[in-house]
């Protein structure tokens, strides 16, 4: 797309918005938000990018293909709800650090959960789009 | 007791799959990968099961809620032999997809979403919770959907359209249902809910509930009149595929009639009918289908719909004696499906085709595979010692003490049909001589020229198989002890609720 507006735009977009994406994620313990919604708005600033520039510029500022993001938010979920099986104790349970952490706050093994589905979300929306993009171009 | 035993063939089918995502389109390190977890989930299912034949039912609740309000993973005999069983289809399964699986398949990412599928069969049957095992019924569907699909034929596609269709109706009956169920008693907890309704004075709103998880589990496991989307799609997928989706994933919808129909709703007479008389006709409609069919794949679904009709029948007899019946031929079932779809590829391979017509003298060029073969298949017609055998006498001795004539004689037509059609088989695709074709170029040997490694693989399941049905057959008074246990587990399941729930809250 030309557009010189829409191209710088995005070039700042992208790392408010990734932001906004980490955000999102970490507010969603308690309040909406979460991985998954964080995952879509961080995928949304690389589709923005693709858009302005091409999805081969994506995916080089991205270095990793978006498919490897799957595996590994899938490893960092599964093990995050496994934890708890290590310490004796039933699958899923909330696992928490004593002491709070400086901005993020307390920190238990649902945030690294979230991530998980965070990054799957990432992998999943941008593999689609870029397929399809590649495909059509 | 909170034991995370249970919960472990759910694990390493689950790590299983992450790993190979891990090694996408790497596609030899995916075959040892799949095999070497498939074979580490069939001693974690070895172990689960030892635990729970010695030491009783296991249970183990989610991030410790405590039972009516949390996730319940239950594992009493009949979900742990279920899991065993799912293991060692498993098992044969993951060894033949490693050369009966085209590579262009593989790296679109077939052996990951069969270990999710495995995973979702798992979870079905360890859950003790509803609407989890809901949750799990669509990880099975959405996994199967991507193995019915993937190759993009278009036949398979045409399949899966239907498959598809069906399944999701499927899904929205029992979502339903449980909805109902939540409305009316305001539990999802499968312990909690057999005290619940048992309580409730609306006989007729609990009956119709139950009829929507019949509609439900009837449409996934292929039963009288809504089975017509499993034979028209269960041909088109490759048969690594076919043999996983026959031997487990009907199989599953039964494992679910079962629990909720000898856990929630016990059936009173009006229910018992109506199963027995679906049975019937289940059982009649696979037997004119399998009749008139003459590709080996088709025949084989439609044996699929008659011999569900079986232990639909079983459960709608509702005696102890009719129960345990049904369990055996349901773990029969399991293995010599999975088998006989297995075979069906391997004919494949060696001849190209699986049109029975243009099949013959597979006898004279494969004795030893023919008597492998021979052994499965008469199994399946349940030629006495073999493992057939041994459920339809219990199935008949219940139908004469229940007087359940017309059960009895469709039993009868059933396995008269089975038999007519194998002996068909038999004589067309093995005793016949290989008939005259013109287009030779159609029918080719793809198992000659594999090397001897390739060809092991390619037999080897199918060997493991026969021998475990061989087993079920030559051992049945040890399977019989088993199915016994499961059924009186069934009839009186105050051990179950106990274990869920804790003693305090039986009276």
């Amino acid at each position: 797309m030309k557009s010189t507006i829409l191209k710088t735009a995005s070039n700042y977009l992208l790392p408010i918005l990734l932001l906004f994406s980490i955000f999102i994620l970490l507010r969603g313990h308690y309040y909406p938000g979460g991985g998954f919604v964080g995952g879509l708005i961080a995928a949304i600033a690389f589709v923005l990018h693709s858009f302005t520039h091409n999805t081969d510029a994506t995916l080089k500022l991205l270095r990793i293909h978006p498919s490897s993001l799957i595996p590994m938010g899938l490893a960092l979920a599964a093990l995050s709800m496994f934890a708890p099986m290590f310490v004796g104790m039933p699958v899923m349970t909330g696992l928490w650090f004593d002491e709070p952490f400086p901005v993020i706050g307390m920190i238990g093994s649902a945030l690294f959960f979230d991530l998980g589905v965070y990054l799957v979300v990432i992998g999943v929306v941008l593999t689609i789009l870029f397929t399809i993009s590649q495909y059509s171009e | 007791m909170i034991d995370n035993a249970i919960v472990f063939p759910v694990v390493v089918h689950l790590f299983t799959a992450i790993l190979l995502l891990f090694f996408w389109r790497k596609t030899i390190a995916q075959r040892m990968i799949s095999i070497a977890g498939s074979l580490l989930a069939m001693l974690v299912a070895i172990g689960l099961f030892a635990q729970v034949w010695d030491g009783g039912i296991l249970t183990m609740q989610a991030a410790g809620w405590e039972a009516p309000f949390g996730i319940s993973f239950v594992a009493d005999v009949f979900s742990s032999s279920m899991v065993l069983l799912t293991s060692f289809s498993g098992l044969a399964v993951s060894i033949y997809s490693a050369t009966g699986i085209a590579r262009g398949r593989m790296i679109y990412g077939y052996f990951p979403i069969f270990h999710f599928l495995l995973m979702g069969l798992n979870g079905a049957f360890l859950t003790g919770d509803i609407f989890n095992l809901y949750v799990w019924f669509e990880v099975v569907i959405i996994a199967s959907f991507v193995l019915m699909t993937l190759g993009g034929r278009k036949a398979q596609i045409e399949g899966s359209v239907k498959y598809m269709a069906m399944n999701i109706l499927a899904s929205t009956f029992f979502l339903t249902g449980i909805g109902i169920l939540y409305g009316i008693t305001g539990t999802l907890n499968m312990a909690d809910l057999s005290l619940k309704v048992a309580a409730l004075e609306n006989r007729k709103l609990v009956d119709i509930t139950a009829i929507f998880f019949i509609i439900g589990f009837g449409i996934k496991s292929a039963v009288f009149p809504l089975y017509f989307w499993l034979p028209s799609s269960y041909h088109t997928p490759p048969s690594a595929v076919a043999a996983i989706f026959g031997g487990l994933l009907t199989k599953v919808g039964i494992y679910a009639l079962f629990r909720i129909f000898t856990l929630i709703f016990i059936p009173d007479d009006f229910i018992r009918t109506l199963l027995v008389f679906l049975a019937i006709f289940t059982i009649l409609t696979g037997t004119f289908g399998a009749v008139i069919k003459n590709n080996i794949r088709r025949m084989f679904s439609y044996l699929i719909v008659c011999h569900i009709g079986f232990m639909v029948g079983g459960l709608g007899m509702y005696s102890e004696v009719a129960i345990t019946g049904a369990l055996f031929y349901l773990f029969h079932d399991i293995m010599v499906k999975t088998n006989i779809f297995l075979i069906a590829g391997l004919i494949r391979k060696l001849r190209g085709t699986m049109n029975m017509d243009k099949l013959g003298g597979l006898y004279a060029e494969y004795p030893l595979l023919s008597l492998l073969m021979a052994i499965v298949l008469f199994s399946l017609v349940g030629i006495p010692p073999l493992s057939g055998f041994w459920p339809k006498i219990h199935l008949f001795e219940a139908g004469f003490m229940g007087g359940h004539y017309a059960l009895i004689a469709a039993l009868i037509i059933g396995s008269f049909a089975t038999l007519y059609v194998i002996s068909l088989m038999w004589s067309k695709v093995f005793w016949k001589d290989r008939p005259i074709i013109e287009d030779e170029g159609v029918l080719t040997d793809d198992f000659q020229p594999l090397s001897k490694f390739r060809k092991s693989l390619l037999v080897t399941p199918i060997v493991f198989l026969a021998v475990i049905t061989l087993y079920i057959g030559l051992g049945a008074e040890n399977i019989a002890s088993v199915v016994k246990h499961i059924a009186r587990e069934m009839k009186d399941t105050s051990p179950y609720i106990e274990a869920v729930l804790g003693t305090n809250e039986l009276q």
